[in-house]
């Protein structure tokens, strides 16, 4: 009981905590000061506190985007251990449900933006499905690399799985679906270089142009949920690369917020010094990252055959 | 040691040309050599020369390929003396010719004289960088870019054979303890070679030397070198360079025949040998240039070398009666073609008329030597394919009805460009016999009388040689 | 070590899917030439420490490794990119997006034949046969669909590092063999004085001959 309080404890509040350590890095590395590390709380405060504004030509699909976008990435959230112990949620296949709640809830955003009959946000709505659908093979495939060895398709039995002890010698597989991992959190969580999350010209927009005509509340649970996210990507790079599954409750939770802490300040630290791809250049990048990543896989299979 | 003096004599006095600034010593010292070194491959006849290590070591079919060529290249040395005189003005890189020249002898030299497969790889790829400067002697655009699509090509399949190379010590490594990669040792360990990996080093080897060889599809250099290259350069590749490609499948055709993978082998000789026959017939009908008409005919006949030894049995004593036979002819070949070079300034067929009037000697020998290549009686080559053809015909009857009907396509094709250069009409009535200096005729003359008595006797110690080559590959 | 091995393979293969993936010229001579550093570090990660004097044997051929694969044949190139005025841009025949994707295939490929040719003593790193036969592969891959002559010597240096990886089956056993391998290497070099010659003579080609005659009495 104890566990899934502590997970859906950090689930819950951790995640806007994450995206003001990537804007403090980037104002360090712009020699600014930046706005504060708790900026994001009370942003979402005060959108919470306004009231929306709807288009007339508008319908249910509008409303239910922002909502249905949260609540899959918080169910997602509830699949990915980010303690020691089990995930709440957790089920052998549990992999499969994670990919699909993730797009189930891209699918809506983008059904949303489409809703408003805007040819901006229907511009951003096929980049992100263009840019997704690219990522969603990386996705895949890094979590394959996770279960294969394990033989286990569940998150939590497959990352309890990584031979820690015998880390050098199977590194160089989980160094690769870390480092696919990596390039699909920064295009699925619309980050530099794939997309730019302050960039405000609709012509280079992806994410942002998308929820442009959302408002108050709703855009509460967009940013909100995006930064959920951010953490639930972060929670499985941090548990590939740190044994947090190995360790204590409290000492698993305090790793994993270590850990998400430092990959905030490894993305803020890549998007200052990153350009933003040319947007014909963006699934020339994902596309490496799925060749990585089969590379990664074939790996794999070649030991599992000799 | 007459072996290791055999490949640093041309090496060593090659240095000594560099050294020289005079065309007509140069040139005393090239036919010198060549002498010199005919002379000592000569005397092996006589005396089969012992083995330095196991480095370096002859054997009948070593003999037969380093004889062959030791033979063309004192001709090619003959033919040089009047080709570089006449060309001394042009825009070559003539101080060059003689030194490159040497050293392209000494690497063929001890492809030929090694039965270490590493050190014959050494071996070819210093050919390709003895050889690549000679076809870059006309300092024209065209030479460089052959030169340089024949480095490029050949490079790449050289670096397949090493791989294939490799591949070979991967299959001994399977014995213990591990053999070194000497023919020898590698028969000797025969059946305990690991068959998948020797498969794989002859697919590589076959593709690899291949490509040197100018087998089918990877002969693209071949045309383009030839044409560039000066006429005797262009001899030298053709019938000699070639055969040491040749000779460098054929060991490793030796070690699978040992392995018990010769079904294999000679399955895929056969294929890529009759894939050479139907590309180079298609391409020899309505080529309009006389050079790479030769030199897609060396593809031709290289086609036919490899389908012999792919049919096997007898065929296999035809092949290297063919190989001997299209050297000879094809070298005679490519001098006359240098004569009408010369005299015409051109290599299009079309613009060479009345050759037979305007040089009567090149003329007239050119008519019997296309005659003796497309395989008409009474000269050798008909006598070698015509071996082929009848075990082809014995293994398969299409197969047999397949190789005569390409044979007869690529003589037409050449008969139809050939002919009409020798026998037609000058285009400009009023041109009276040009002069033909002796050495510019002499060594075609030699080479094609040689074909013509192969035509109707083989001369009891080369059908010796030529039987215990074929027997090495399991004829 | 052969964890190290490993590790360093695996580097050489995704550098081999990089050059195929950039369209910037120097940054594929820059990748190739840190490829060529990394296999200079194979040997010496593989080496059995058994005598003083077969570690000498592999610190001489990491060291010659090093200096002619990522030092002197990238600096000749970079040079003659330089010098010789070569656009900086790949010019592939096919998109880029296609050659990884293909480059892809072969590396699955060359996974395929490795896991198929078992080799009869085990190989000293895992991944030692199919990131050979990978490296050649992509190797191949660059020197048929780039339109530059400098690109397919990259190409060309790739195909040979591949071979270079594969050798290290054989160092145990047949030292002498695996080093002629870096002969290939002088090729190399051959080509690239070819490729200086040859943009050198189009940049005559380029100046009427009429203004070479006036050097005369």
């Amino acid at each position: 009981m104890i566990e899934t309080l502590l997970h859906v404890a950090l689930l819950l509040a951790l995640p806007p905590l994450s995206l003001g350590v990537i804007n403090k890095v980037k104002a360090f590395f712009a020699g600014r000061n930046g706005p504060p590390l708790l900026q994001v709380y009370f942003d979402l405060w005060k959108l919470l506190r306004k009231g929306a504004v709807y288009s007339r030509t508008t319908s249910w699909v509008f409303r239910a985007g922002p909502i249905i976008g949260l609540a899959t990435t918080l169910a997602a959230g509830l699949l990915v251990p980010l303690t020691g112990a089990a995930a709440p949620l957790a089920f052998g296949g549990d992999v499969i449900a994670f990919a699909y709640l993730l797009g189930l809830g891209r699918f809506f955003t983008m059904a949303a933006a489409l809703d408003t009959g805007s040819s901006f946000e229907g511009m951003g709505a096929s980049r992100e499905a263009t840019f997704s659908s690219l990522a969603e093979p990386a996705l895949f495939l890094a979590l394959a690399i996770v279960c294969i060895p394990a033989g286990a398709f569940s998150l939590t039995e497959a990352l309890r799985a990584l031979p820690w002890a015998d880390w050098g010698a199977a590194r160089p597989v989980y160094f690769i679906a870390a480092a696919t991992l990596f390039v699909v959190l920064l295009a699925e969580c619309s980050r530099i270089p794939v997309d730019d999350p302050n960039t405000h010209l609709e012509l280079t927009m992806v994410h942002e142009v998308m929820v442009l005509d959302h408002s108050g509340p709703d855009l509460a649970f967009i940013v909100y949920g995006g930064a959920v996210k951010l953490f639930v990507f972060g929670a499985l790079l941090v548990q590939l690369l740190v044994p947090v599954s190995t360790l204590d409750l409290l000492p698993g939770a305090a790793a994993m917020v270590g850990g998400q802490l430092a990959l905030a300040a490894l993305v803020g630290g890549v998007e200052s010094v990153m350009a933003r791809l040319r947007l014909v250049r963006v699934p020339q990048f994902l596309i490496g990252a799925s060749v990585i990543a089969t590379i990664g896989v074939a790996i794999l299979l070649y030991r599992g055959h000799a | 040691m007459l072996l290791a003096l055999v490949i640093f004599l041309p090496a060593l006095l090659g240095a000594l040309a560099w050294l020289m600034r005079d065309l007509r010593q140069q040139l005393w010292l090239l036919v010198g050599t060549a002498s010199a070194h005919l002379a000592l491959t000569a005397s092996f006849w006589l005396f089969r020369p012992s083995s330095v290590g196991f480095f370096l070591s002859l054997d009948a079919l070593g003999l037969l390929f380093l004889s062959l060529m030791s033979a063309l290249f004192l001709a090619a040395s003959i033919y040089s003396v009047s080709y570089l005189r006449a060309h001394a003005e042009d825009d070559v890189a003539i101080d060059r010719y003689v030194p490159f020249l040497l050293w392209f002898l000494a690497a063929m030299t001890l492809v030929t004289v090694t039965q270490h497969l590493a050190l014959m790889w050494a071996a070819v790829e210093a050919t390709t960088l003895a050889s690549a400067p000679l076809i870059y002697f006309h300092r024209r655009r065209a030479a460089l870019e052959a030169a340089w699509k024949y480095l490029l090509i050949c490079s790449v399949g050289i670096a397949l054979a090493l791989l294939g190379t490799f591949f070979l010590g991967i299959a001994a490594s399977a014995v213990e303890p591990t053999p070194p990669l000497v023919l020898g040792a590698l028969a000797a360990s025969g059946k305990s070679l690991a068959l998948p990996w020797l498969k794989a080093a002859f697919v590589l080897a076959i593709v690899g030397y291949g490509t040197k060889m100018g087998l089918a599809p990877l002969h693209t250099w071949l045309p383009d070198a030839h044409s560039q290259a000066p006429s005797p350069v262009s001899a030298l590749l053709s019938g000699a360079l070639l055969n040491c490609a040749l000779l460098g499948i054929l060991r490793f055709y030796q070690v699978c025949t040992a392995a018990g993978a010769d079904a294999f082998a000679r399955t895929l000789l056969l294929t890529l040998g009759f894939v050479s026959l139907g590309v180079a017939a298609a391409l020899i009908v309505g080529q309009r240039d006389y050079k790479r008409l030769l030199a897609y005919s060396s593809v031709e006949n290289m086609g036919i070398i490899a389908a012999g030894i792919g049919v096997g049995g007898a065929a296999t004593f035809g092949a290297m009666l063919h190989a001997v036979n299209h050297s000879l002819t094809k070298a005679g070949l490519f001098f006359l073609a240098g004569n009408l070079l010369q005299t015409y300034g051109t290599t299009r067929a079309a613009e060479v008329r009345g050759a037979a009037r305007r040089l009567p000697m090149t003329g007239a020998l050119l008519v019997l030597a296309m005659l003796a290549i497309g395989g008409s009686p009474p000269f050798g080559p008909f006598v070698s394919e015509y071996l082929i053809f009848v075990k082809a015909f014995e293994a398969n009857g299409w197969l047999g009805g397949l190789f005569a009907a390409l044979l007869a396509i690529a003589f037409l094709g050449m008969a139809g460009v050939l002919l009409p250069m020798a026998q037609g009409k000058p285009a400009d009535d009023g041109q009276k016999p040009e002069r033909e200096p002796l050495s510019s005729i002499a060594p075609s003359l030699a080479l094609l009388a040689a074909v013509l008595v192969l035509g109707v006797w083989i001369p009891p110690f080369l059908s010796d040689l030529l039987k215990q080559a074929a027997g090495l590959l399991g004829g | 070590m052969t964890a190290y091995a490993d590790l360093i393979l695996l580097a050489v293969l995704l550098l081999g899917v990089y050059v195929l993936a950039t369209s910037r010229l120097g940054a594929a001579i820059r990748a190739v030439a840190v490829q060529g550093g990394l296999l200079a570090l194979l040997p010496i990660t593989l080496a059995a420490r058994t005598s003083w004097d077969a570690l000498l044997h592999v610190g001489l051929l990491s060291l010659g490794t090093l200096l002619l694969k990522a030092v002197i044949i990238p600096g000749l190139l970079l040079r003659t990119m330089r010098t010789a005025n070569v656009r900086r841009e790949v010019e592939p025949f096919i998109s880029l997006h296609t050659s990884v994707l293909i480059g892809a295939v072969m590396v699955g490929v060359a996974f395929w034949m490795g896991s198929v040719l078992t080799l009869p003593r085990p190989a000293p790193a895992t991944l030692l046969v199919p990131v050979a036969l990978a490296t050649l592969l992509l190797g191949f891959l660059v020197i048929v669909s780039r339109r530059k002559a400098i690109t397919q010597v990259l190409g060309y240096l790739m195909l040979e590092n591949g071979i270079y990886v594969f050798g290290q089956c054989l160092a145990r056993d047949m030292p002498f063999v695996v080093e002629l391998g870096i002969l290939l290497d002088v090729l190399v070099g051959v080509f690239v004085m070819g490729i200086a010659i040859h943009h050198i003579s189009r940049e005559f080609d380029n100046i009427d001959t009429d203004e070479l005659s006036t050097l005369r009495d």
